[in-house]
């Protein structure tokens, strides 16, 4: 054990005595050690492939033509497009799942354990299915108004999820000393929970706006032009690759830039106990005669965002003539779906563990580095990200090339973020003074990340894998390009049956895809006390 | 409780990553002697590529996926690609390979087979079946069928017509009179179709659907819906109509779904006996029974009831290599406000 630092090191400054400490600030400024630092970079590196395809591509026929794409009126309007729509759907994702979550994890509502699994469902349904179900029901949605509301249902869960994490593990006492003081619930939610959860909260919103950026199937179906409509639009009409590269560095810069700004306003939030004790379920509120409200809210919510969409499937089974059952298939599929989904998930948690970690509990300009470079191919469209991939693989990793491993691989490029973003919120919320007084008795950095940090961390890290494992199920336009030939997954399949228009036929995809993801959902439900 | 969770956890990763290890060791495609990249749904072409394969007497394994998406991955493949064939879904994602100089010139007795409107003008692509633009009407509203795209913009049709701004063949049907009337001209058309408030549909069939409905007047729609309509209601219960334009007007445009045999591909042989059977009699007879589109091959007419020759339809002449680029068509859509 002499190998390791022997002195714990600490920061007196960051050292208070409250209940509630800046936890981000405790290390401040110390360095990474090499367990975590090697791993997070490789983790980085292959987050940036995208970027280094986008470089050669973009400038293939010289900067000038690059910056001819760039620099066209249409291009800031598109922008300011994306831009608007994603700072709606983030502001009403952030109502929906804060909400959601202090009820169902705080609250007496009843049935939370149920309701806890119910709004996570949207997160199952592709995008496109969303913004299809809407429309077939309200043929005039089309425009802000209906890619709004598709999206707003279908990404809450980004925000919902982590925040729920980070209440399950909070310690109840500082709420509970703000109640013994007189605040009211109202009160007692704004000055000590809001606080508590904003860097869950802030890096769900960050991933809810770069799914806004990257998403085309529902900006597709409600013809709202936006950024990636735009770089989809440029593939399909003149099949060149340049122009659509160029404007993609665009989003690529414009992720750097949400990132960042992020990370400047996260500042110095991070609550985590600094006293000893482990945690206790928190005792929850009575809801008094806000019961029936809470319970209307939740209906409210599940009804609009997981009944539109179940209601849509059931429409298409009674009035289709194409459905056909193949159970044989759809259960050879979705344990297909099922393998490749849970393998994504399990790399890019492993790659986003380091990475978290760092982001979380340390400063500088390296930790920054590391955390942006994960975040900076996560607004790109899909099929830019499976291009970038085509393009390094025939290249050196032939033999990988559409083989199951690449498209695991591509998983992990394009939902690193999410991981990334629920493993630093949890272990922000972990007290870092475990770790010290763990490396203080001389553990080694790999032992105090594996005794101490990823423990502590679980269930926010679970929730990220959780997360990423739906995301992976539902993903289309890399898995098209890059699944072994032959291998179908059920968002493939739901895209081969829509292609025809044969929804009946699609209908069974789409539910299994959403049974599918109530199983993480419904796990994490559980994992309460 | 948290720590047998971690190690739960733990296990499930670690099964996870072995998952695709063992999964892997069922998919191999390196024994299929053809490999085909369709941008043609599965729903659609499976039964014939079943056949294709008996034909070729060789393993063919197919890709789905979008044909401008697929263009662009055997582009990022280049010598590498996989692909023998590419089976696009229209001329234009083929006239985008054969630019690149990503396609191998066809055998003449191969292309002979199929008239030189349909045909890549390199010889590096060919036509393997058609669809035709035409207009849908309600014949309880519409009583003398306009004759030409151009009567659409007139006031009389304010409020009557139904179309589909971001479907790939009204796109193409656009390209199709840029390059026959100019720019100008077509810029001037959109303008007038946008102030007659034409319906913006989902699809050609919610089009034929509104048509039927009497939402809309008239149609702009390809005509293989309305027979695959007419296939899965019977006719006494399509309630619209289609015209087909006479005197080469560009809304009769004939577009096609074509092969190109894939440079690098290193398939060639069984490549070329796939083109054969695309364009033989058998699947040439598949594609105007089961996919209700214009077989193209010379001496195969359709048996679809009253679906008139292809060669009595009165299309405009164009390059459908032309067709490739839609980057102008598109801005001028934008421009108009209409995608």
């Amino acid at each position: 054990m002499s190998s390791t630092d022997p002195v714990p090191r600490t920061d007196p400054a960051a050292r208070p005595t409250g209940v509630s400490t800046p936890a981000g600030r405790l290390r401040a400024g110390a360095r990474p050690p090499a367990v975590l630092l090697i791993p997070a970079a490789v983790a980085a590196a292959f987050a940036l492939l995208p970027l280094g395809y986008l470089a050669v591509r973009s400038l293939e026929r010289g900067p000038a033509f690059a910056w001819d794409v760039i620099a066209n009126e249409r291009t800031a309007q598109l922008l300011a497009r994306s831009l608007t729509l994603a700072a709606v759907v983030v502001t009403a994702c952030l109502l929906l799942g804060i909400s959601l979550a202090w009820l169902t994890v705080r609250t007496a509502l009843p049935g939370a354990r149920a309701w806890s699994v119910l709004v996570t469902l949207p997160l199952a349904v592709p995008s496109y299915v969303a913004a299809f179900a809407w429309l077939s029901a309200f043929p005039d949605l089309v425009g802000f108004s209906g890619a709004a509301l598709a999206l707003t249902l279908v990404s809450f869960p980004y925000v919902y999820l982590p925040v729920t994490a980070v209440l399950r593990g909070a310690d109840p006492a500082q709420e509970e000393v703000s109640r013994s003081l007189g605040h009211g619930p109202l009160k007692t939610f704004l000055r000590v929970t809001l606080p508590q959860v904003r860097p869950a909260a802030a890096g769900g919103s960050v991933l809810v706006a770069l799914y806004v950026f990257s998403d085309f199937g529902a900006v597709s179906l409600m013809r709202y032009d936006t950024f990636t409509r735009g770089i989809y639009t440029s593939y399909r009409a003149s099949f060149d690759r340049t122009p659509a590269a160029a404007l993609s560095v665009v989003l690529v810069v414009m992720t750097v830039l949400l990132v960042a700004a992020e990370a400047r306003t996260r500042g110095r939030a991070g609550h985590a106990r600094t006293g000893a004790g482990t945690a206790r379920p928190a005792v929850p509120a009575p809801l008094g005669r806000w019961r029936t409200p809470a319970l209307a809210w939740c209906t409210a919510v599940t009804a609009v965002a997981v009944l539109t969409p179940l209601g849509t499937l059931g429409y298409w089974l009674a009035v289709g003539n194409s459905a056909t059952w193949d159970p044989a298939g759809l259960l050879d599929t979705a344990g297909t779906t099922l393998a490749v989904a849970a393998s994504g998930a399990a790399l890019t948690t492993l790659l986003a563990l380091p990475v978290g970690v760092i982001a979380a509990r340390h400063h500088g300009r390296t930790a920054h580095l590391l955390e942006q470079s994960a975040y900076a191919g996560h607004a790109l469209p899909g099929i830019t990200v499976a291009l970038s991939l085509v393009f390094f693989a025939v290249r050196y990793a032939e033999p990988l090339y559409q083989e199951l491993p690449l498209l695991v691989c591509a998983y992990a490029v394009l939902f690193l973020p999410v991981a990334v973003g629920a493993t630093r919120a949890a272990v922000l919320q972990s007290p870092p003074v475990l770790e010290e007084v763990a490396r203080s008795l001389g553990r080694s950095p790999l032992r105090v990340l594996r005794e101490v940090t990823v423990p502590l961390a679980a269930p926010g890290v679970a929730a990220g894998a959780a997360l990423t494992f739906v995301v992976c199920m539902k993903e289309l336009p890399a898995t098209l390009l890059l699944r072994p030939t032959g291998m179908d997954t059920l968002a493939t399949r739901l895209w081969t049956e829509t292609g025809t228009g044969s929804f009946a036929a699609a209908a069974p995809y789409a539910a299994a895809l959403i049974l599918l993801a109530a199983v993480p959902s419904y796990l994490l439900g559980r994992h309460r006390t | 409780m948290r720590r047998p969770s971690v190690r739960r956890l733990t296990a499930l990763f670690a099964a996870a990553l072995l998952i695709p290890a063992v999964a892997g060791c069922g998919v191999d495609e390196d024994d299929a002697g053809l490999v085909i990249y369709s941008g043609r749904n599965e729903k659609l072409v499976k039964p014939l590529l079943d056949e294709l394969e008996k034909a070729v007497g060789t393993t063919v394994a197919v890709r789905y996926g979008e044909s401008a998406e697929l263009a662009a991955q055997i582009q990022e493949e280049g010598a590498k690609t996989k692909a023998g064939l590419f089976f696009s879904q229209d001329a234009g994602a083929l006239g985008a390979l054969s630019t690149k100089g990503l396609l191998e010139k066809l055998p003449q007795e191969s292309l002979d087979k199929v008239d030189p409107a349909f045909r890549g003008g390199a010889g590096d692509w060919v036509g393997t079946s058609g669809r035709v633009r035409v207009l849908a009407y309600n014949p309880g509203q519409v009583t003398k069928v306009p004759d030409s795209v151009h009567d659409l913009v007139k006031p009389e049709w304010k409020g009557k017509i139904g179309y589909v701004p971001t479907n790939a063949s009204f796109q193409a049907f656009v390209t199709g009179m840029r390059v026959l009337e100019g720019d100008d001209a077509a810029r001037a058309w959109l303008g007038g179709l946008k102030a007659n408030e034409p319906k913006v549909y989902d699809n050609n069939l919610k089009v034929l659907e509104g048509v039927g409905k009497g939402e809309v007047s008239l149609g702009l729609v390809n005509h293989y819906y309305w027979y695959e309509q007419v296939a899965e209601k019977g006719e006494a219960k399509v309630k619209s109509k289609i015209h087909f334009l006479p005197g080469g007007d560009p809304g009769a445009l004939v577009n096609v779904a074509g092969v190109g045999l894939v440079k690098g591909g290193s398939q060639t042989p069984a490549a070329q006996k796939a083109v054969d059977f695309l364009l033989s009699e058998k699947a040439q007879k598949y594609f105007a029974d089961d996919t209700k589109e214009y077989p193209l091959a010379a001496g195969v007419t359709s048996t679809v009831k009253n679906l008139p020759p292809l060669a009595s339809l009165d299309a405009p002449k164009i390059d459908l290599g032309k067709l490739e680029s839609l980057q102008e068509t598109l801005k001028m859509l934008q421009d108009a406000g209409m995608v």
